[in-house]
């Protein structure tokens, strides 16, 4: 996030929300949402392909088609440009690519974004203007935004229209992405990613290398590595031969699974170091027992950049080892011992190399923790990011032009199909399908229909259906409910019986960030 | 500032502060059952009742803007008196089984009917052979014993004011009083989210956790503050241990220590907490030998995975291997990974769920 959770409930007088279904997948943050709306009167504007939760007390609701986010945003500009609702004073000095941006938008007027959206014109007149209009206003976004062949395409739509309206660099706006696992925010800053260090410093910069190839004492790769995505692609091509899971189950979690599990039993090696015996950890070769959050001393960063402490609170259960422990154990047999006492003493080196963290120790994170950037031990954190400028010195406007998603409806699969989660569970279910009274509560997957689609093939709230993609096909539960349109259908990840990735595409990635398009692909429902 | 004298003390308080606030800055220690800071007052409770010099009657403190001049006794035989009706009142309807009661310990009817020594009521009224609110409640995560309910609609307010669920509301007048949801059903036929506010704030045991029941009561529990294990919120929660296992999940509203969430949880946060202790837990490292997973001593399973790095990285060089590191671990984790994989290894192939 460029901004912090606290300001949606004080400091934003709009709140637009695109592809988040907040109060399932953030409660805190959706209390917070409803608090403002509801104590100070902030406006609401919901965009999303199900009518969740908010969209009932939002100001303007847009139930569009999935997929269309870019022609939505492209046709809130258009309005926003043509009824001088943008904030002249900050395109003039703080951004660049206006000129072209608008040229563009120009064709997305609202009734042309009707036809791909399925969004009244009006309706789209009302957000825009709600959002322009608006003091302060902040974007808030989930996976609803990134997991689309043109994520993105759609996560540059965002920033377009924050900084169209001058929306960036105060409390109460922002461009915030809503994170959805405890410390993926901190895992990227962290460089678990293949394309840069701690700190998002570039592994192909040779003068960033040389620092790490200092502090480490070895020479380092310098070509970018496989994305997650990629990794499994090569893996199934036996290019890859050997992977090392960390508390990742993508037996669950990756798209088209039967894919997933021909590129895993394709390797020499697959490690998996795991709390439970997760449906990855059935195939591997080895797996070693981790640890539990409860179990561990460390820090997290949660979705608005704030690092905070995790204690520990119970010793390590039965035989297992802090997951610290066994990576240093790995590394010393592998010929590159690396000896720590503690995971503070773990933190105090990575703060020399991750010069957003290098203020802090763990004494300064007791309590409330800081937000990072914090270069030095006398700064106080960053809430708001870009405040004078952009990293890049001025803002750069994208002009973006709306493509369809990669696969369509046909007649053969006729409906869209969606996925993410549910406010009673998390992610692959590793956890929350231990949970007694969470499992007990919602113990399997639904797919939601709308009335008439069910009708149409005869089939009753509760019935057991057939979904089918070119993938594969999942028995669920049908949910026959009108928060989806006729022609869309969602389902939830956590269940592997009844897994959502069984019928996703691994074919259509973005092809910047390599994310799966989770949110669109062709499917179609059978009754059994 | 305006200044007042309480309990013989003289103190200055901004204008516009109420009684109660300007009594526990002198010190006095004030009972309250219906106030809560971070609520709407509601005034109801009349515990915290103090008497005003010249004022025919007690008044709540928690809802009197303190005066200029005021003169003010907080334990005088009128208050006390007034204190210990209201809580026989209470007790009147409450199901006295303390020693079967999650909150024992934790109670403030409890405590405060120690203070006053109130043992019995004489108001046992139309109740003579007990209360009648007992709410079988189908869900997993809540117990709603209204048996113990003393209406101080802490739990409405928390519904409505942090999550903003309204799932609850005062039903029926006078002794019929109780919290019920839309035509008195169960919670998941509500809009409930299961958020646990209400039990965060209950001032006795009406409300409690199902799945903390029978695992330990709050005296016998260390706390131990840490951060939540699900989404990207962030939220402090505490861990409640008791013989080194966690037995349950609280929170603290102190923003100083619980900056994102004010004590404020979700379902997860607050009732998905027995994994930690699950028999399905991995305690051994596990090898593949003969096509089957066998147990192995954390040397052997290090080793083999070592040497067999060590053999594919011969082979067909680092980048033939890769790794998944974590969201769900800690950062200094996350940094050990990379760090394996650049420096140990020499691939940048390393990743992990943020796309998914």
């Amino acid at each position: 996030m460029t901004n912090s959770i606290n300001e949606l409930e004080a400091d934003a007088k709009c709140v637009f929300l695109i592809g988040t279904n907040t109060t399932e997948n953030h409660p805190v943050i959706g209390y917070k949402i409803k608090q403002n709306v509801r104590k100070n009167g902030a406006k609401l504007v919901v965009a999303d392909p199900r009518r969740i939760e908010l969209a009932e007390m939002a100001d303007v609701y847009m139930k569009f088609k999935p997929g269309t986010d870019v022609a939505l945003i492209n046709a809130m500009m258009n309005v926003i440009i043509n009824e001088e609702l943008l904030d002249k004073e900050f395109i003039t000095n703080r951004t660049e690519g206006f000129e072209e941006m608008a040229a563009v938008i120009a064709q997305y007027t609202p009734e042309y974004a009707e036809e791909i959206t399925e969004v009244p014109a009006e309706d789209i007149r009302k957000a825009a203007r709600l959002y322009a209009e608006a003091d302060t206003a902040s974007i808030c976004y989930a996976m609803g935004i990134t997991q689309h062949s043109t994520g993105t395409d759609n996560v540059k739509s965002v920033c377009n229209l924050a900084l169209l309206t001058g929306n960036l660099g105060k409390p109460g706006t922002g461009v915030n992405p809503l994170r959805g696992q405890n410390n993926v925010q901190g895992a990227c800053d962290m460089g678990a990613l293949p394309v840069t260090y701690p700190a998002y410093q570039k592994v192909t910069d040779s003068a960033v290398r040389e620092k790490f190839e200092k502090a480490w004492g070895v020479s380092l790769s310098p070509n970018n590595g496989l994305t997650l995505t990629a990794a499994i692609n090569k893996a199934y091509s036996k290019e890859l031969k050997g992977l090392m899971v960390i508390g990742e189950n993508p037996m669950v979690s990756d798209p088209d699974l039967k894919h997933v599990e021909e590129a895993l039993d394709n390797l020499e090696l697959l490690m998996v170091q795991d709390i439970f015996f997760t449906e990855t950890a059935r195939k591997a070769d080895v797996v070693f027992p981790g640890v539990t959050f409860a179990e561990t001393d460390g820090t997290f960063t949660n979705t608005e950049r704030r690092v905070q402490r995790v204690r520990q609170a119970i010793s390590p259960r039965g035989g297992t080892l802090p997951d610290w422990q066994i990576l240093c154990e790995l590394s010393k047999r592998l010929g590159y011992p690396m000896n720590y006492s503690s995971p503070e003493e773990i933190f105090d080196e990575m703060k020399t190399v991750t010069p957003s963290y290098a203020g802090m120790t763990y004494t300064r994170l007791e309590g409330k923790g800081l937000h990072w950037p914090c270069p030095n031990e006398e700064h106080m954190g960053t809430p708001v990011l870009h405040k004078e400028k952009f990293n890049r010195g001025l803002g750069l406007f994208h002009a973006i032009e709306f493509k369809d998603p990669a696969e369509l409806p046909d007649e053969e699969y006729p409906l869209i199909l969606s996925t993410g989660r549910n406010l009673f569970h998390y992610h692959t279910g590793t956890m929350t399908r231990r949970s007694s009274a969470l499992n007990k509560h919602v113990p399997e997957n639904e797919v939601q229909i709308n009335p008439a689609t069910a009708e149409r093939l005869n089939i009753v709230n509760g019935e057991k259906v057939k979904v089918v993609t070119r993938r594969g096909n999942i028995e669920v539960k049908a949910k026959v409910t009108d928060i989806v349109n006729e022609n869309v259908i969602f389902t939830y990840f956590h269940f592997s019986e009844a897994a959502a990735n069984m019928l996703t595409n691994a074919d259509s990635l973005d092809p910047v960030a390599g994310i799966p398009e989770y949110k669109v692909c062709a499917a179609r429902v059978e009754k059994i | 500032m305006i200044s007042l004298t309480i309990d013989g003390r003289e103190i200055q308080v901004p204008r516009g502060t109420t009684l109660l606030t300007a009594c526990r800055q002198a010190g006095a220690d004030i009972p309250t059952l219906c106030y809560d800071p971070d609520l709407r007052l509601a005034g109801s409770c009349r515990m915290c009742v103090v008497e005003v010099k010249g004022r025919r009657n007690l008044v709540a403190g928690c809802v009197t803007p303190a005066e200029n001049n005021m003169v003010v006794e907080t334990e005088s035989p009128d208050v006390v008196e007034s204190r210990k009706i209201i809580l026989e009142l209470l007790l009147a309807r409450h199901k006295l089984t303390c020693h079967t009661c999650e909150s024992d310990g934790s109670c403030k009817l409890q405590d405060y009917c120690y203070r006053y020594g109130v043992t019995d009521s004489r108001f046992t009224g139309e109740f003579h052979d007990g209360p009648h609110f007992s709410k079988e409640d189908a869900n997993p995560f809540i117990k709603r014993d209204y048996d113990k309910c003393i209406m101080c609609t802490r739990c409405v307010r928390a519904c409505e004011e942090i999550t903003g669920a309204q799932a609850i509301n005062v039903m029926n007048r006078g002794h019929h009083a109780k919290i019920a949801t839309i035509f008195d059903g169960n919670l998941e036929d509500s809009p409930c989210v299961f958020c646990g506010q209400c039990i965060m704030v209950c001032p006795v045991g009406a409300l409690t956790s199902k799945v903390a029941a029978g695992k330990g009561k709050s005296y016998q529990t260390e706390k131990v503050l840490t951060t939540c294990t699900y989404c990207g919120t962030g939220c402090t929660l505490e861990l409640n241990v008791k013989d080194d296992k966690v037995v349950g999940v609280t929170s603290v509203r102190d923003e100083n220590w619980s900056p994102v969430n004010r004590g404020a949880l979700c379902v997860k946060g607050r009732f998905g907490w027995d994994f930690i202790n699950s028999s399905d837990r991995l305690t051994t490292p596990l090898i593949r030998e003969n096509g089957e997973l066998r147990p192995a001593s954390w040397d052997e399973a290090l080793d083999f995975t070592a040497a067999k790095i060590k053999e594919i990285k011969g082979e067909h060089g680092p980048d033939s291997l890769a790794m998944f590191s974590s969201a769900r671990v800690t950062n200094e984790e996350n940094y050990l990974a990379q760090k394996l994989m650049r420096a140990a290894i020499g691939t940048n192939n390393v990743d992990h769920c943020a796309r998914l």
